[in-house]
């Protein structure tokens, strides 16, 4: 199962195994890390589950579609390695990747 | 911070309890009790994906069983209660088991209201809260002949997603809703219209100001008799006539009720040994300024993360701005805040485009907007309430006007 690491504003590090097909949002979820909220449980409704894909990992990820990109617009410190996690669906490519967190999802 | 942490209805509000708990120091057991057979799942994709077979009920749950195991929270599921012993601390289950309890949290939910009508009875009549009813709706579908004719009591958000995803099935749907336009409690008329236009559109036929008279029909449905002496023929019915509360253990408990179990700013109830979350409970809202019972997911969610606090001897009250959604067609609403006590609508965009927003205020408090396909201006919405800022009416209006400078 690839392992994704979850690295939280504070440079805290949490390493967690998600299910290929499973996403990076329910990855945090499942296993009970702060920092993503995700609380329209993934209908890229709410935008509470922002977070920073890591440089090096942004080939491995799908690209950003319109409904995403109106969210992500609008969160809270907006980088260019913005996403919503919960539109990040995992693969088996992604093992190892790492994401970053912000201070905040308001 | 040891003993049994009993939480009562395995929920959305019981997925957030039982980990905030871990995550404030309680060591003790924690048990979570739901009368389903199953983990707390989403409740909102049932009226939508799941209706429509997009999504399975594996998919539905919150975390996966393993994740409970992780933080060593059990369930007891498929089991009542039926009543809480406050003098002895004690819950009984409808099958006699008694269990103690160090620290109660109820997350009973709510319920939908039953309508007294002739015909309820019947096979083939339905009402929509959770995965045995969706799964009974589609095998009455699946044994009617094609095209399947629905017929949808009450034009409210269940109601029009439930008619959206029939739709998309390839299912004959007709609502009938009872008031002069649809969502006419929660929405201004702009939005009504709107959601009328676009459910005609697809093809479903709505009718307002239409009162039910009967369900009519043999062993099972067959039709709907409405006040005015038309029928609509249905192979099933579904009800979506709002929901109510379930108090009734906290009731019969002798805890305080006002509109929902009554709890304080921290999801304290009137006994200090038991908290309540999520739709079944009211309390004073700081932002919203008065009691309110709030129906949704980020409520409950907010709330068991309040009141997991409270248990571990903690004050917390993060209120925040409520928030709504609702997927219909492809159509996305979001909704920011809470519009109840309005006096001016504003409609920023074109309301007759697939894309606008519709902005609530009280004098020149913004309350709430409603946004169609406007997920940028929703996120606007959402933080000019956090911080408390008032857009105008001009700057509303104005669509070349940026919202997002008042923010900075």
């Amino acid at each position: 199962m690839p392992l994704i690491n979850y690295v939280d504003a504070s440079g805290n590090q949490f390493e967690a195994e998600v299910e290929v097909g499973s996403n990076v949002m329910q990855g945090a979820v499942d296993n009970m890390i702060d920092g993503i909220l995700a609380e329209c449980g993934g209908a890229c409704a709410c935008a509470t589950c922002h977070c920073y894909v890591d440089e090096a990992w942004q080939d491995k990820v799908p690209a950003v579609e319109s409904a995403e990109q109106d969210l992500l617009e609008a969160v809270v410190d907006p980088k260019d390695n913005s996403r919503l996690s919960c539109q990040l669906v995992v693969t088996e490519e992604m093992d190892g990747m790492v994401v970053h967190l912000p201070a905040s999802q308001y | 911070m040891q003993g049994n942490c009993i939480i009562i209805g395995a929920s959305h509000a019981a997925a957030q309890l039982a980990p905030s708990l871990r995550q404030e120091g309680w060591q003790g057991r924690i048990i979570i009790i739901g009368d389903e057979p199953h983990a707390p799942y989403h409740r909102p994709p049932l009226s939508k994906t799941f209706l429509s077979g997009e999504k399975t009920l594996q998919q539905l749950l919150i975390r996966p069983l393993a994740a409970y195991d992780k933080i060593d929270a059990e369930f007891m599921l498929g089991q009542r209660v039926d009543s809480i012993d406050r003098e002895n601390k004690s819950i009984t289950l409808d099958n006699g088991e008694t269990l103690s309890y160090e620290k109660l949290a109820l997350c009973t939910g709510s319920r939908p209201r039953q309508i007294p009508l002739p015909g309820v009875e019947l096979s083939g009549v339905h009402y929509l809260r959770t995965v045995a009813d969706i799964e009974s709706i589609r095998a009455h579908l699946d044994k009617s002949q094609k095209p399947a004719k629905a017929v949808i009591i009450g034009g409210g958000y269940i109601g029009l997603e439930t008619a959206a995803a029939l739709n998309k099935l390839g299912v004959e749907v007709t609502v009938l809703e009872m008031m002069e336009r649809i969502l006419q409690r929660v929405t201004a008329p702009v939005i009504s219209e709107f959601y009328q236009n676009i459910h005609t559109e697809a093809g479903v036929n709505i009718l307002t100001s239409m009162g039910v008279d009967a369900i009519q029909g043999e062993a099972k449905v067959e039709s709907v008799l409405c006040s005015n002496g038309e029928t609509f023929a249905a192979d099933v019915v579904i009800i979506g006539a709002g929901i109510i509360p379930n108090i009734e253990l906290a009731e019969a408990a002798g805890l305080t009720i006002d509109n929902g179990i009554a709890v304080d700013a921290y999801a304290q109830t009137s006994d200090p040994d038991i908290v309540a979350a999520g739709d079944c409970s009211s309390y004073p809202h700081k932002l919203i300024g008065s009691r309110v019972r709030l129906e949704s997911v980020p409520n409950a969610t907010e709330q068991a993360k309040t009141a997991a606090a409270s248990i571990c001897g903690k004050q917390i009250d993060n209120h925040t701005h409520p928030w709504f959604w609702s997927d219909q067609y492809d159509i996305k609403l979001q909704i920011a805040g809470f519009n109840m006590g309005y006096d001016q609508v504003l409609v920023r965009g074109d309301n007759n485009s697939r894309a606008f927003s519709v902005w609530y205020f009280k004098g020149e408090q913004l309350l709430a907007a409603d946004c169609i396909n406007q997920a940028k201006e929703f996120m606007q919405a959402k933080q000019l309430l956090a911080k408390g800022i008032n857009p105008s009416p001009g700057h509303v209006c104005d669509t070349d006007f940026d919202l997002k400078s008042l923010l900075a």
